[in-house]
């Protein structure tokens, strides 16, 4: 046995005997009230409780650990293999079996409860030390599995391939195999496949009353409608956006560069809010119209124009960040080709250019058609009796009229969206790539836009691009005076309501959203790095390690880019709110839903890293006697430096202006600024809102700016080396492919 | 020199399988201590999979692979003690060269003084002194082949592979850099395994060649039998140039055969060929321009005629087909059209028993 799995062992030890085995609410290190009978009692380690009969199902799991440790000395390597691949699987299975099976009263599974020996018995939510015993066997398992040659016997490659199954397996699929078991049960709990297709097929949602008669239509047509509307509005700007800059002459690329970070920076209803005081019935501009040509106010603004308006103005910088790269990436000589041979620009155009540019606007489309269902902020401000998918389930978790059943059908219907445009990605544009610039010798000047083409684009982005300007006037100047729209007196009233410091008695942060921005800043700074690591270590074992099940870890992760952050969340309040893991209401199940929500960046950023690092060099690091951790931490970490960097701040940045996911977990004690914000705006309180999302939107901003100075070209040697600084220390062009 | 000594190599049955695609198919071989065995082929036809197979970057499907007597087949490349040189030199561009030689010293854990001092040493060996706190990108490509090479000796390896080492340099560093490999293997008695796809490298480094060909070996031997006396068609053709023509083999006696080449009549080594159709592979260069007619020789007219500064390149059409003739010293140009007779030299025209 080597010494790493006597560590581990230590560790199962470490869990089962020693910590608390239950989550143990109100545990804290400088009051220790709660260790109230320790060994027993609430914070009882799981030794004690099954020796003392209070917890007998929990000793099999000692058990399986006394089997691995009486081979601890033991040199005979297979018999040790296959002794811990027992012991590690068997444990796992009876652990996570008397988990679920033993819950809370009228929960679990009876039968299987009855077979663990824990009939009538009842358990809390697993803790610490249910987690470390958890980990470690897991880490046995792997381990045993090493012992027998599995991935050339490398302890590392077999544990980290264990610990991403176990962790995408426990917080991705086990919530939305949630979701799909809670639609096909009632109020009680019990199972009604016919309630299921009543709600499935309820007028609510497919009714199409809106074409014959004067009623709203299903809720699945409103989000479908409005997502197709979102995909081919952005697609176009953002296209016409991207030839404008790379085949005109036109100024302002700098401009339209710093445009395509706002979107990530913005919180997603911000520009709802904006929209709000502008074009809302006491709008800056529908009161200026209202008064100087007696346009009469009007509430148009609130329903499908509105939260489309909202929805393009956000996500057309994503489609055009998509679309630049490319445009970018068709050869000019192709161009110059098909003009040498008589060709004229316009011919060339629908001919060469445009082919080659399908795919990538099919993507484009996709990705807004995407964004659009996700999309909860703006259809929550503005959607009014307008109800999509993401809303109608917030209300159905949140609302009056609480329907878990009805929040789960609808969950599915959104997932079956989403999972449905990225199958048609994956399938249909999933090999095609038409990048036909190659290094070298690709040199030529890209064809000048035709004419017609260059007019037809201006007069779109124009507008586009004006607007936004005036939105973001709009989002910094609201703060300042007394009610955009209303009474543009100057005030500094919304700040100090939100972030006023009490200086009198030592420093005490009285505004009334220093407690949320705390919270988020903490929790965004907690989980950006676990979201790096997971991230990056998933990326490095699905791209340099072959083991059996790859491309179905490679399919898993891939699937969990394409659940909206509305569904997690339901998913994770229906899974999480109950034993064996009952982590509802804690700041961790935030650090948790950030982590696995933004988990695909990470995995991304990671996968662009490694394509660019030659294999060679992990080969080269192994042929030198170097094992994979150690190559890992030597040769890959160091040249991964700028994914590493971009995953963790794109990460931090997402955390920070998330809503959809986490507005289902936020609590009083740990609320959210995001959260905070639609609060305030529900309650009407326009300014104090716009001025926290400009504070927002500021600090991360500099947060940016200030990470971008400090890493800034990635130098090696004393020559810098373009290949890897180009595009993955950069966390902005991250952006346009989630 | 080596600690442990070089180490022999030998292949047993060994199969490498992707799914459906076969890319080494039961290749059986052995590459003995202290010699120079070069992988040559084409692209595609399992050389470098046979290397990484040595290294253990590839883990064989089937068949035994042993290195200095030992099944180190299913070991994993960290723990062979064997060392390569990549095709693209694999050097890390986060470490300046010393810290690339001495990095298989430091993460075997051997300290940071041994490791300098052994890194220094093979850096000097390459004659890289003075350039251990370059780094790799402010290198020339001759260089960085050399850190690579001292990287792979520093650990002092049973078995020292080469990939392709000099394809990235220009051809007239090529042939210094491959005399400068072909000492140094001779120097320190190491075990080489060298893959190329040029066979004058081949031909100009080795002890043994094996030449590879749709994943399977096509003949191994020392270059000099590999160019007199291919075993097969292939291997005539790939090592160096040759004509290769249908002929009839008429009569076997005494080891020696007549055979006719379209109305020529020449007697050849039979090697071991019966009387029947067989092929006979005629390198450029023994095909010899004669003044006059006869029965061993080959009418024909010029097709075309270039001017290569030592040699002509020649195509001549012929009875048995096209072929194509090497002409060196300074002859005059031929016109097309000219009718010529060919005749056969001693050397360089064999016959190629049927595959």
């Amino acid at each position: 046995m080597r010494s790493a799995t006597r560590l581990v062992l230590l560790l199962g030890w470490l869990g089962y005997a020693v910590l608390p085995w239950y989550f143990v609410e109100g545990m804290a290190l400088t009051r220790l009230g709660w260790l109230e009978g320790y060994p027993l009692g609430k914070a009882g380690s799981a030794l004690a409780l099954a020796l003392s009969g209070q917890a007998p199902w929990l000793l099999p799991v000692g058990v399986a650990l006394t089997a691995a440790t009486a081979y601890l000395g033991s040199r005979d390597a297979a018999r040790v293999a296959t002794v811990l691949i027992w012991s590690g699987a068997l444990g796992l299975l009876l652990l996570f079996a008397q988990g679920f099976a033993i819950a809370l009263e009228g929960q679990g599974i009876p039968w299987l409860a009855a077979l663990l020996g824990g009939s009538g018995g009842v358990q809390r939510g697993m803790g610490g030390g249910a987690f470390l015993t958890i980990f470690a066997l897991l880490l046995l398992l792997c381990h045993g599995l090493a012992y027998r040659g599995i991935c050339r016997g490398d302890l590392f490659t077999t544990s980290s391939i264990g610990i991403v199954i176990l962790l995408i397996g426990l917080f991705i699929f086990y919530p939305v195999a949630t979701i799909l078991k809670s639609a096909l049960v009632d109020q009680d709990g019990a199972f009604a496949p016919a309630a299921f297709i009543a709600r499935f097929f309820d007028s609510s949602i497919w009714g199409l009353g809106c074409l014959t008669a004067n009623v709203n239509c299903g809720v699945a047509w409103n989000t479908l409608v409005l997502a197709v509307l979102c995909g081919v509005i952005t697609t176009l700007l953002g296209l016409a956006c991207a030839l404008l800059i790379l085949r005109t002459g036109m100024p302002g690329k700098k401009v339209m560069r710093a445009l395509t970070i706002l979107p990530i920076i913005t919180p997603p209803f911000v520009i709802g809010l904006a929209l709000i005081l502008l074009f809302g019935r006491a709008g800056v501009v529908s009161t200026f119209l209202y008064e100087w040509f007696d346009v009469p106010r009007s509430r148009w603004l609130y329903g499908l124009p509105g939260v489309l308006l909202a929805q393009v103005l956000a996500f057309a910088p994503i489609a055009f960040l998509v679309l630049i790269g490319v445009v970018q990436g068709i050869s000019p000589a192709l161009e110059e080709a098909s003009q040498t041979l008589g060709a004229k620009r316009w011919q060339t155009f629908r001919t060469v250019t445009w082919p080659l540019l399908k795919p990538g606007i099919a993507n484009a489309f996709l990705l807004g058609f995407v964004e659009s269902m996700a999309d909860f902020g703006n259809p929550l401000v503005l959607g009014g009796n307008f109800e999509v998918l993401s809303t109608k389930i917030f209300f159905a978790v949140v609302g009056a009229a609480y329907n878990q059943g009805q929040a789960a059908v609808l969950a599915i219907i959104l997932l079956a969206f989403t999972l449905g445009a990225f199958w048609v990605q994956q399938r249909w544009l999933g090999g095609k790539s038409y990048t036909t610039v190659t290094g070298k010798g690709d040199s030529g000047l890209p064809t000048p836009l035709p004419r017609r083409i260059t007019w037809l684009a201006a007069a779109a982005i124009v507008p586009w691009v004006a607007l936004t300007f005036v939105i973001y006037l709009v989002i910094l100047v609201g703060g300042f005076v007394k009610s955009m729209g209303r009474n543009h007196t100057p005030t500094l009233e919304h700040y100090l309501t939100g972030f006023a410091i009490d200086f009198s008695n030592g420093i005490y942060f009285q505004g009334s959203a220093w407690n949320s921005f705390f919270t988020t800043v903490k929790v965004a700074a907690i989980s950006a790095p676990l979201t790096a690591i997971i991230g990056l270590l998933t990326a490095y074992l699905l791209t340099r390690q072959k083991f059996a099940g790859r491309g179905t870890l490679e399919f898993a992760t891939m699937l969990s880019f394409a659940i909206p952050g509305t569904v997690l969340g339901v998913a994770y309040i229906l899974a999480f709110n109950v034993p064996p893991i009952e982590i509802t209401g804690t700041g961790l199940i935030l650090v948790v839903a950030f982590v696995f929500r933004n988990m695909p960046v990470g995995v991304r950023s990671g996968i662009a890293g490694l394509s660019q690092i030659d294999k060679s060099l992990d080969e080269a690091s192994t042929t030198l006697r170097a094992r994979s951790f150690t190559t890992l931490w030597r040769v890959v970490l160091p040249l991964l430096r700028p994914a590493l960097v971009s995953a963790l701040v794109y990460s931090f940045v997402r955390s920070m202006t998330a809503v959809s996911a986490v507005i289902f977990l936020v609590s009083a004690e740990y609320n959210l600024a995001t959260a905070y914000i639609v609060g305030r705006v529900e309650a009407g309180e326009f300014g104090l809102a716009i001025a926290y999302s400009s504070v927002l939107i500021v600090f991360m901003a500099l947060g940016i700016g200030l990470i971008q100075l400090g890493v800034g070209e990635r130098r090696l040697g004393r020559r810098k080396v373009v290949a890897l600084s180009s595009s993955v220390s950069d966390p902005i062009s991250q952006g346009a492919a989630s | 020199m080596t600690k442990a000594g070089p180490a022999s190599v030998e292949f047993r049955n060994v199969s490498m399988r992707y799914g459906a695609v076969t890319a080494v198919d039961n290749v059986s071989f052995t590459v003995e201590a202290g010699k120079l065995v070069t992988l040559l082929g084409p692209s595609g036809c399992g050389k470098t999979t046979t290397l990484r197979m040595i290294a253990g970057l590839e883990i064989a499907s089937e068949g035994q692979i042993l290195i200095g007597g030992q099944d180190v087949t299913r070991l994993s490349a960290a723990d062979r003690d064997v060392s390569m040189v990549f095709q693209s030199y694999a050097l890390f561009p986060h470490m300046s060269v010393l810290e690339n030689a001495a990095y298989g010293p430091t993460v075997k854990g051997l300290g940071k003084e041994r490791a300098r001092e052994m890194a220094l040493e093979k850096l000097a060996l390459v004659g890289l002194k003075g350039f251990e706190n370059r780094y790799p990108s402010e290198l020339s490509g001759g260089q960085q082949q050399r850190v690579a090479v001292a990287r792979a000796l520093v650990l002092e390896p049973q078995v020292l592979l080469f990939d392709e080492p000099l394809s990235n340099l220009d051809a007239k560093l090529r042939r210094r850099v491959r005399e400068e490999i072909r000492e140094l293997q001779q120097n320190l008695n190491l075990t080489v395994a060298y893959v190329t796809h040029d066979q004058e490298e081949a031909l100009a480094v080795s002890d043994k060649i094996i030449v590879m060909s749709n994943a399977k070996i096509a003949q191994q031997g020392a270059p000099r039998a590999l160019y007199e006396e291919p075993a097969n068609a292939f291997v005539a053709d790939f090592i160096g140039d040759a004509n290769l023509i249908d002929v009839t083999v008429e009569a076997v006696a005494d080891g020696r055969a007549d055979v006719a080449i379209g109305p020529a009549r020449v007697s050849l080594p039979a090697r071991g060929l019966a009387p029947g159709p067989a092929k006979v592979a005629i390198r450029p260069e023994s095909l010899l321009l004669l003044e006059a007619g006869g029965s061993a020789s080959l009418p024909g007219t010029v097709r075309k005629c270039a001017y290569l500064g030592n040699h002509l390149d020649i195509m001549i059409e012929t009875p048995v087909g096209e072929l194509f003739v090497i002409q060196y010293g300074h002859r005059a140009m031929l016109e097309p059209g000219t009718a010529v007779n060919l005749g056969f030299a001693g050397s360089g025209v064999t016959l190629i028993p049927p595959a």
